[in-house]
């Protein structure tokens, strides 16, 4: 659950980083989203380590196999504490828990199912919006979030997602021994915000750009 | 500060209170090998019998109860390879009440290079008791002491340590070495859950069978040896017999009997009780220890008194104002010169660190004459009237905190401090704490000799259920230690001796004596729910409670315990013709569960009355009005009185038989305690 | 002062319980919260009703032995700024006129043996997998034959102070026993007595503490809040410190 909790957070925080190119222009953009597919002029990202195009592969199942067993590890997790919790009290008071941990189980779901819509979006291009897909992934992008409700869902998807995150983040260090004082607790649930926050501003700036036309106007 | 005692002949032939027993044969011999005394143990340990260890699984030994006499024997007999079966009447073994214990462990380690040893701490233990207890005994606990803390630091006990990664040790009860190790305030605790996991240790291991729920209600002895016991099963009402080789009883005191105290509200007599039905001597009953330190009663519905360590001593002082009328008034605004530092003016040489009965009857004395604070409870008094008392005592640490600071008053009693804040609602930062002395602890208990075994062969009794260590007076951080040395040491290597010629004839449930102790139970259980009164058990045994409390409590008269018998006996008769117990048997039942407790609490108190009335000498824990100075102080009477008294049960309702055993020292000189 | 209690009862572990209103009179702010509750007792029994059975036993807050989740929080808190057990919680904490539940400890592991008590036995049986020392009675070094860092001997009591009561089990919402376990592997993990079993306890342990049908811990924090010994929450991590290190080791599975 930690490990490929960590591994999925990484992967957004580079997809982030990937998606603000567009701020510096079509090129850039494009080039990006060409040399991850291995479909750049150069060989594409690894090559010559790896035949151009392998790599998307590569990364693309060891995405694929973390969410399945993040989610195996979730359902086994529910599992148990549904085994455990028998009958429910009459009243209940929650002292600590926030408000994401209390939604990682329901949320998750709510968001994996965001992910399935957004993956045949922009990866398949099944569910395009604007239309099909004919021009280059800058354009697309461009396409997609000039539709203002769609930006409105993913600005939703995204709280679910940063949420998820806000406890995922400190619970996963937890769970690899690093809560070892309240300082530690402290430090580490910081961080926790700063990355769910950096996330959500990252994702979102983009697509808000775009429905503003300060880019691809 | 001691002086020898001058023989003092008041006593006349006759015992007081011989309307009440009759008087049997001396105990001659207690059974402790000869030589010096520091060779005892050792030769009894070379003399006694051995058994083969591939024949121990073939011996089953019973123990009752799990703490820290009951649970470490368990398990060091589990360890040695007999079949043990173990039983408690808490959910888990680790919730006996030992775990209650703050203060301490004494050990004589001689760790801080004061002039400790294994000599001084049997010396301070003896004196402690006030000469009433069995040196011979007391010699080994002090000698075994120091193997306690070995073990228990190699089970992953966390004593409190110093910077270099030592232990530390601290001066407790009054004595004027650094010998008792500590774990915060939380001793008992950490010292049971060592025990409780070396138990289930030997649980996981399958030499030990663990049976919590089950309360042991019957003891059953077979031609003369104890070779069983019926228990029930608190959350189906089973009765169940089981045999063994030999039994064990280590089931703690029997404080309850005054209703209020700082045990465990389980807290019963009633395995012991039936063990001294079936013929085994009951020790010294009246010798209970009162402790000072404790947080007043609220009110009737209190159900329990919480103890607080008496090191607060060491920097509160206590006071009442010098004037009834001022009793209800804010202490900040009493001044100076209208309070009464008794103590400290009474005896000026030890002050507010008086050992505990002098600074519990004191406690009393200034609530007696109606100068206590607090709130008021309801009491009857001798002549049955009514009245309403206010009973605590301040102890102020006002003094202190401007002496250390806030802070540092923190330090040492922080967790003290808090406690009190949370049972009573007062910050003792700002206000003086209220304190009034409460039954803690009882050093009688069933009779036994140097091996821990009772007169009934077979049947062993360890920790606060036997007599032996403490005579008349425990002091602080022993309870600990003689719990410990007990299970760990003493009786591992003193029960071999008795089951070198086990096994003993195989016993099944159809056996006479196993089946006549089974009914006996379910009968008395029948007999319990047949009452159906209109009066509920607990106030049955609050009664019982304030009638022991007044009489049998921290100052006894003549007069007062015959009336205590009189009251009792008629209680009694109440209690069997009104008492209301709800529900049936074969289910969890508390209410049952306690009505057989209180049962036997009757007659038990009825027996202290009696050996206190016997006992017409001032000692340890026990002022005898008849038997003082002319200053007030308490008077000793080493002449008539130097003995154990061992009662024999002759019948429901027959004259118990007072057996004498005598006591000599010879390792260490008689001396009166004196204060002043 | 008065209040309304809303008890839990359930005659056995088969049959189904249902929350009873009770009205308790006269009750002292003074007294605990089991003395209201011995008061109630008194009077169903004068009354002929069976009394509501819990579990207790020192009254003092060391036993573990009493718990019940009051007002929705294991062991209750009313108005006081702590945790502490049940039977030191005292009913100065409650207004005049307080409508309170009061509830068993809800877990599947800890089955409702009646009213509000609950076996706890599984508890034990975590112990007995590897919650203690191989220490046979007599074969003990002295006591001064292992130095102990300050440090590392107040980690250890901080943890050794747990009491068993199963509260941090009856608030965590995965039901789960792991600040249980964690105190019992923290305390032993931090002295020297407790290293050469280390890594297989921790697998042992765990292995028993799931085997006994408790959930998975998901670093909530329920537990901690709610432990009348404030076992720290951080020994979790030190549970899981201990269980990764042991994967690498050869001792256990």
């Amino acid at each position: 659950m930690a490990v490929t909790g960590l591994i999925l957070i990484a992967f957004l925080l580079m997809h982030m980083f990937g998606n603000l190119k567009m701020f510096i222009g079509p090129e850039s953009f494009n080039h990006y989203a060409e040399w991850l597919k291995g479909q750049s002029a150069d060989g594409g990202i690894l090559y010559p380590v790896l035949p151009a195009g392998w790599f998307i592969w590569l990364f693309r199942i060891v995405l694929l196999a973390a969410v399945v067993l993040h989610m195996y590890s979730a359902i086994t997790l529910w599992n148990r504490a549904l085994a455990a919790n028998p009958s429910s009290y009459e009243a209940k008071r929650k002292l600590a828990q926030t408000y994401s941990a209390r939604t990682m189980r329901w949320g998750g779901i709510i968001l994996a199912g965001l992910l399935i819509f957004h993956l045949l979006q922009f990866t398949v291009h099944a569910t395009l919006v604007a239309g099909p897909f004919d021009g280059s992934p800058y354009d697309m992008v461009v396409g997609e979030f000039k539709i203002w409700w769609l930006v409105a869902v993913y600005a939703i998807w995204m709280v679910t997602v940063c949420m998820h995150i806000r406890h995922g983040f400190w619970s996963a260090f937890a769970t690899l021994g690093a809560n070892t004082s309240a300082k530690a607790r402290a430090v580490l649930n910081g961080c926790a915000w700063a990355v769910a926050l950096i996330l959500y501003i990252g994702f979102m700036i983009m697509p808000v750009a775009v429905l503003f036309g300060w880019i691809g106007a | 500060m001691m002086t020898t005692t001058k023989p003092v002949a008041t006593t006349e032939n006759a015992l007081p209170g011989a309307d009440y027993f009759t008087l049997g044969a001396e105990i001659a011999d207690a059974k402790a090998p000869a030589g010096p005394i520091e060779q005892k143990w050792s030769k009894r340990q070379f003399e006694a019998k051995l058994v083969n260890p591939a024949n121990r699984r073939k011996l089953t030994v019973i123990i009752v109860g799990t703490g820290l006499a009951g649970g470490a024997a368990a398990a060091s007999l589990g360890e040695a390879g007999y079949n043990v079966l173990n039983f408690c009447y808490q959910d888990s073994p680790r919730r006996a009440h030992s775990i209650a214990a703050q203060g301490g462990i004494n050990a004589a380690k001689n760790y801080r290079n004061d002039n400790d040893s294994t000599y001084r701490l049997f010396y301070d233990t003896v004196k402690g008791g006030d000469y009433r207890a069995r040196e011979t005994n007391v010699y080994r606990l002090a000698e075994v002491s120091a193997n306690i803390i070995d073990q228990c630091v190699a089970q992953g006990v966390p004593f409190a340590r110093e910077y270099g990664g030592l232990l530390d040790n601290r001066s407790f009860g009054g004595v004027q070495v650094q010998r008792t190790f500590y774990a915060r305030g939380q001793t008992g605790q950490q010292l049971l859950i060592g025990a409780y996991q070396a138990l289930e240790r030997q649980v996981a291991a399958g030499t030990v069978k663990m049976y919590a729920r089950h309360e042991m209600l019957e003891l059953i002895v077979v031609d003369g040896r104890a070779r069983g016991i019926v228990t029930r099963d608190m959350v189906t009402g089973e009765i169940e017999s089981w045999t063994a080789d030999a039994v064990v009883l280590a089931t703690g005191g029997y404080g309850n009997v005054f209703f209020l105290s700082t045990n465990a509200m389980g807290c019963n007599v009633t395995a012991t009780w039936r063990a001294h039905r079936k013929g085994a001597y009951f020790g010294n009953p009246c010798y209970t220890q009162i402790h000072p330190t404790c947080i007043p009663v609220h009110g009737e519905t209190q159900s329990k008194l919480t103890l607080m360590s008496e090191s607060l001593r060491n920097d509160g002082r206590i006071w009442v104002p010098k004037r009834a009328e001022d009793c209800d008034k804010d202490p900040r605004q009493i001044p100076e010169e209208d309070r009464d530092y008794y103590l400290e003016r009474i005896y000026p040489a030890f002050g507010n660190l008086v050992p505990r009965d002098i600074a519990s009857r004191q406690a009393k004395n200034m609530c007696d004459e109606g100068r206590g604070v607090g709130p008021a409870v309801r009491e009857i008094d001798h002549d049955g009237n009514e009245r309403m008392v206010r009973r605590g005592v301040y102890l102020d640490f006002a003094e202190a905190i401007g002496r250390l600071g806030a802070d540092g008053v923190a330090a040492r009693y922080g967790n003290l401090f808090d406690m009190y804040a949370q049972i009573t609602g007062e910050n003792p930062y700002e206000t003086p704490m209220r304190i009034y002395p409460a039954v803690h602890y009882t050093m009688g208990g069933l009779w036994v000799d140097y091996d821990l075994s009772s007169n009934i062969p077979g049947l062993y009794v360890t920790g606060e259920a036997n007599f032996s260590d403490h005579g008349a007076n425990r002091l602080g951080a022993s309870a600990l230690m003689q719990g410990l040395a007990d299970g760990y040491f003493v009786l591992p290597n003193t029960i071999n001796d008795y089951l070198a010629a086990a096994p003993y004839e195989k016993l099944d449930a159809t056996h006479p004596a196993v089946r006549e102790a089974v009914d006996e139970v379910k009968g008395r259980i029948e007999k319990l729910l047949a009452v159906q009164g209109t009066r509920t058990v607990d106030s049955f045994h609050k009664e019982l409670g304030h009638i022991m409390w007044e009489y049998c409590g921290m100052e006894r008269t003549e007069a007062g315990l015959q009336t205590a018998i009189g009251k009792i006996d008629e209680l009694q008769k109440e209690f069997w013709a009104n008492v209301k117990v709800t529900g049936m048997n074969e289910d969890f039942n508390q209410t049952l569960e306690r009505a057989g407790r209180v049962a036997d609490f009757f007659e038990l108190g009825r027996l202290m009355c009696v050996d206190a009335l016997h006992r017409r000498e001032s000692c340890g824990g026990h002022f005898r009005a008849e038997s003082q100075t002319e200053d007030g102080e308490a008077l000793r009477h080493d002449d008539a009185f130097l003995y154990v008294g061992a009662w024999e049960f002759t019948g429901t309702g027959e004259k118990p038989v007072l057996h004498k055993e005598p006591l000599v020292y010879e390792a260490i000189e008689l001396k009166q305690r004196s204060y002043k | 002062m008065n209040v309304t209690l809303r008890v839990w009862r359930q005659a056995n572990a088969q049959s189904e319980g249902r929350m009873v209103t009770y009205q308790v009179q006269d009750v002292s702010p003074d007294m605990s919260f089991l003395e209201m509750l011995d008061l109630l007792n008194e009077d169903l029994t004068v009354k002929g009703e069976e009394p509501v059975a819990f579990d207790h036993d020192c009254r003092e807050g060391i036993c573990g032995m009493c718990g019940v989740v009051i007002n929705g929080t294991a062991h209750g808190r009313g108005s006081s700024p702590v945790p502490t057990t049940t039977c030191q919680l005292h009913m100065r904490s409650f207004e005049d006129g307080a409508v309170i539940d009061v509830e068993p400890w809800r877990a599947g592991p800890f089955p409702v043996i009646k009213d509000l008590v609950v076996d706890r036995s599984a508890f034990d049986r975590i112990i007995q997998a590897g919650g203690y020392v191989s220490v046979n009675t007599g074969s003990a070094p002295d006591a001064h034959a292992n130095a102990v860092g300050k440090q590392k001997a107040d980690r250890a009591f901080d943890a050794a102070t747990c009491i068993g009561c199963g509260a941090c089990v009856a608030a965590c919402p995965n039901s789960s026993g792991m600040l249980f376990t964690a105190a019992k592997i923290t305390h032993l993990a931090m002295l020297p007595q407790g290293q050469p079993e280390r890594h297989l306890r921790v697998k042992k342990m765990l292995a028993q503490h799931d085997a006994e049908g408790f959930g998975g811990c998901t670093n909530i924090g329920e537990c901690a809040e709610v432990c009348p010994k404030q076992i720290p929450f951080d020994t979790i991590s030190q549970l899981n410190r201990d269980l990764i290190a042991s994967l690498f080791k050869r001792d256990g599975k």
